[in-house]
């Protein structure tokens, strides 16, 4: 009896979005009277931080600051349409949406910004930090704060925008299956290394470590949350998690988590991650998408150590202790 | 030519964040109403089973019972929540009728002045149900003499005309006959759970003005709006969904469950009524991933090309199709994997069983897929007796290269994505690996 090491990989691609039936969103923008922005959603955030980086954006590219935005979501009364928060499409879909409206909203603000300093429009630029100026001639400027409560009041100007993303369906071809059914793919590699214990076909995973490009990170700690949540979750897949723990028997199904088993943190590996950013021609910045994928590779990166490290290659997930047993006993 | 950022790429701190780990967030289920009522359902004991009868006598005199709801009540209780996208037919029953197809499944929805009450209602509802044989695997459900649980004689589900959703692309047996070596394997996994942190839940509210206010988690405000308006057979515009702040969803939040009967408990009550999954309902009721069997075949060179993959994969639906005939078709897309394969074929079943209904969860389709080649991967590379970095580099595609969907590869980085990881944990590549990049190859001969 021993403890055998051994480490596996898997590389993966993950497509963006799901167009077979159209999936668009659409976004709204306005400037409030003291000069920040308003952008109207009905897109569900579901805790991996959509608001944050759909503000980040916004004000990216309105020049402000991101605690100048409100994210105003999920109401449909309020909020124009979106198809919803699945598919790794939010940051891609909705991102593009809130650009475009960004795009309206600004132009709306440069227009105002002309008639205020004597310019024309094209000749107005942002500098990232919340002010218009003049291109060449920096001495003529103003707050965009200001510019917006100004055109309320001065000017009675909107400063609004409205935006729309939508990659048009793409019916399936029934006999061939051809289809272009995504806007861009993100990838990973994973490296999985683990440990065997051959008395009790225990697995424990020492470290997943993986390298990701997902075209262009809009916040890299959420980013990063994705990548840890994910690995974690790719590991509770292959070795832990099932509703129906004799499948396909359909007895002993648990009801809470104390009868739904998961790792927890005393098996918590290593988990690490390099990311590439090789930005997308679809997506807002360059964005692709980052949320799904993170738990896939590390399943057959996992599944493959378990082989390097004791012989065994079990092709039914979860891998638990018993069918490793079985499978050194069968060799 | 790249641009000067100043938000974008940064860790902006997120501005739900201490609400959250506070405790101070509001989700759906810590909403509180005058006068709220909370719904409870009665739901099936038996996988597969007609119903005889169904008496509420004694549960309509528990104090606190203030009424069911049954199949009578719902305005258009067959349902497909993917008709939105032109998805048929439509086959779920909102609330069963004269039979269920598994276990769990809801029959009779009581909504009472608190849950205790709900609950001990559905507890004495008594249910007149005759067992029939249930089917809870994809193959034995394919057979002609299986258990049947759809209404239409069989347990598949059409794509189009075909059992299966195909894709066709080369001539997979002519490349299985110019390979020396063919490598199979079955991948099987059992179904999971989406375990969110917050259990699905709605709470609808009649409003004075004739409309109703839903409060909802759902994962997709106005799919779950449009659902319900045809289910409710009501104009869209009587509905209001807020919603938007989610204690984790990973696809389990895509159906539309709670949202309808929710909402028709308030109409026929005049009242805002509470529908919040209990944590077993979540683990029991709730939509799973799929279980998934996938066979896989591939003609392979001595020198580790892979000429033909054959891959015929079956998602267990269970009781009602939900979201698993576009998981197939995603899985369709994604299952020659991250490779440059001249001859494909693809065959991906949604098969009925009397299993807990299946639906999207994170990697929709993909997930399964992903496990199934990557291990095959490393199969084909102890059989062609090269490392398994080789054998993906190898196989690897590059951008221009048409994939079986025959879509034109582009945004392609799987190279440049293992030559990261491999450089990330000290594994030496050869000079020929950190040389290749995924530019769009110079010829095709070779490959093809």
């Amino acid at each position: 009896m021993a403890k055998l090491r051994g480490t596996g990989i898997a590389a993966v691609n993950y497509p963006t979005g799901m167009n077979l039936g159209g999936d668009p969103s659409q976004a709204l923008i306005h400037a409030t009277t003291s000069g920040s922005f308003v952008v109207s959603l009905s897109s569900s955030d579901l805790g991996q931080g959509l608001r944050t980086v759909i503000g980040q954006i916004a004000a990216e590219t309105l020049g402000v600051a991101a605690d100048e935005i409100v994210i105003d979501t999920a109401d449909t009364d309020t909020g124009p349409h979106c198809m919803g928060t699945f598919a790794s499409r939010a940051t891609h879909r909705v991102g593009n949406a809130v650009r475009a409206a960004a795009l309206e909203a600004r132009a709306a603000l440069l227009d105002v910004a002309a008639e205020e300093l004597g310019a024309c429009a094209e000749e107005i630029v942002t500098d990232g930090h919340g002010n218009l100026l003049v291109a060449g001639d920096p001495r003529r400027c103003i707050p965009i704060a200001e510019m917006a409560s100004k055109a309320q009041f001065t000017y009675g100007r909107t400063i609004a925008g409205r935006g729309s993303y939508m990659k048009p369906k793409s019916p399936v071809d029934p006999e061939t299956g051809a289809m272009d059914p995504d806007s861009t793919e993100a990838h990973a590699c994973t490296v999985a290394e683990v440990e065997v214990d051959t008395e009790t076909g225990q697995v424990a995973v020492l470290s997943i470590r993986s390298a990701y490009e997902v075209g262009r990170q809009v916040n890299p700690a959420l980013v990063r949350g994705q990548i840890v949540g994910g690995a974690f979750m790719g590991m509770a897949h292959a070795l832990y998690e099932t509703t129906e723990p004799y499948y396909p028997s359909v007895e002993h199904k648990p009801k809470d988590f104390s009868e739904y088993v998961l790792p927890g943190p005393a098996e918590l590996p290593e988990i690490d991650a390099v990311v590439l950013e090789i930005p997308s021609s679809t997506g807002p910045y360059g964005v692709k998408g980052v949320g799904e994928m993170t738990a896939n590779s590390p399943i057959p990166a996992i599944v493959n150590a378990i082989y390097h490290a004791c012989g065994v290659r079990v092709d039914d997930l979860p891998v638990t202790p018993e069918k490793i047993l079985r499978g050194l006993e069968a060799r | 030519m790249p641009e000067e950022l100043n938000v974008v790429g940064r860790s902006v701190v997120r501005s739900d964040g201490v609400g959250h780990v506070t405790g101070r967030t509001r989700f759906a289920g810590d909403l509180v109403f005058p006068g709220m009522l909370h719904l409870k359902m009665v739901r099936s004991p038996l996988h597969h089973a007609r119903i005889r009868g169904v008496d509420l006598g004694e549960a309509e005199r528990v104090p606190g019972f203030v009424r069911a709801l049954t199949w009578r009540d719902v305005p258009h209780n067959v349902y497909t929540i993917l008709s939105l996208i032109g998805v048929e037919p439509e086959e779920e029953f909102v609330l069963a009728q004269d039979r269920v197809r598994y276990k769990g499944e809801p029959i009779v929805a009581v909504v009472a002045e608190s849950e205790a009450a709900a609950l001990e209602a559905v507890a004495k509802v008594r249910l007149d149900l005759e067992e029939l044989p249930a089917v809870f695997d994809v193959e034995e459900a394919l057979r002609p003499d299986a258990p049947v649980v759809t209404d239409w004689g069989n347990n598949t589900f059409m794509f189009e005309g075909h059992p299966s959703r195909r894709v066709r692309f080369g001539d997979v047996e002519a490349g299985f006959a110019r390979s020396d070596h063919i490598v199979e394997a079955v991948y099987n996994s059992s179904p999971i759970e989406q375990a969110p942190t917050e259990t699905t839940g709605c709470v609808a509210v009649p409003e004075a003005n004739g409309r109703y206010t839903v409060y909802t988690n759902t994962q997709a405000l106005y799919f779950s709006l449009d659902n319900t308006a045809i289910i409710l057979q009501v104009p869209g515009k009587r509905l209001h969904f807020v919603g938007g702040t989610v204690g984790g969803g990973f696809g389990g939040k895509v159906d539309v469950i709670v949202e309808p009967i929710a909402t028709l408990a308030a109409m026929k009550t005049g009242r805002p009524v509470r529908y919040v999954f209990s944590r077993s309902e979540e683990m029991q009721v709730s939509s799973t991933r799929s279980a998934w069997r996938i066979y896989m075949k591939d003609g392979v060179t001595r020198d580790g090309h892979i000429l033909a993959r054959k891959v015929t994969s079956y998602a267990d639906s269970g009781a009602y199709s939900r979201q698993t005939p576009y998981a197939l078709t995603k899985h369709a897309a994604n299952a020659a994997g991250p490779y440059a394969i001249p001859n494909v074929s693809i065959d991906a079943y949604c098969v009925y069983t009397n299993r807990t209904p299946a639906s999207a969860m994170r990697g929709f389709g993909v997930t399964m897929a992903s496990f199934a080649l990557e291990v095959q991967m490393d199969r084909i590379a102890e059989r062609v007796g090269v490392d398994p970095w080789t054998i993906r580099f190898i196989n690897a595609y590059h951008n221009g290269d048409r994939k079986p969907h025959r879509k034109i590869a582009e945004d392609a980085t799987l190279i440049e994505t293992m030559q990261a990881a491999a450089a990330f944990v000290g594994h030496e590549l050869t000079d020929e690996q950190k040389a290749m990049t995924s530019a769009p190859r110079a010829s095709l001969e070779g490959v093809r």
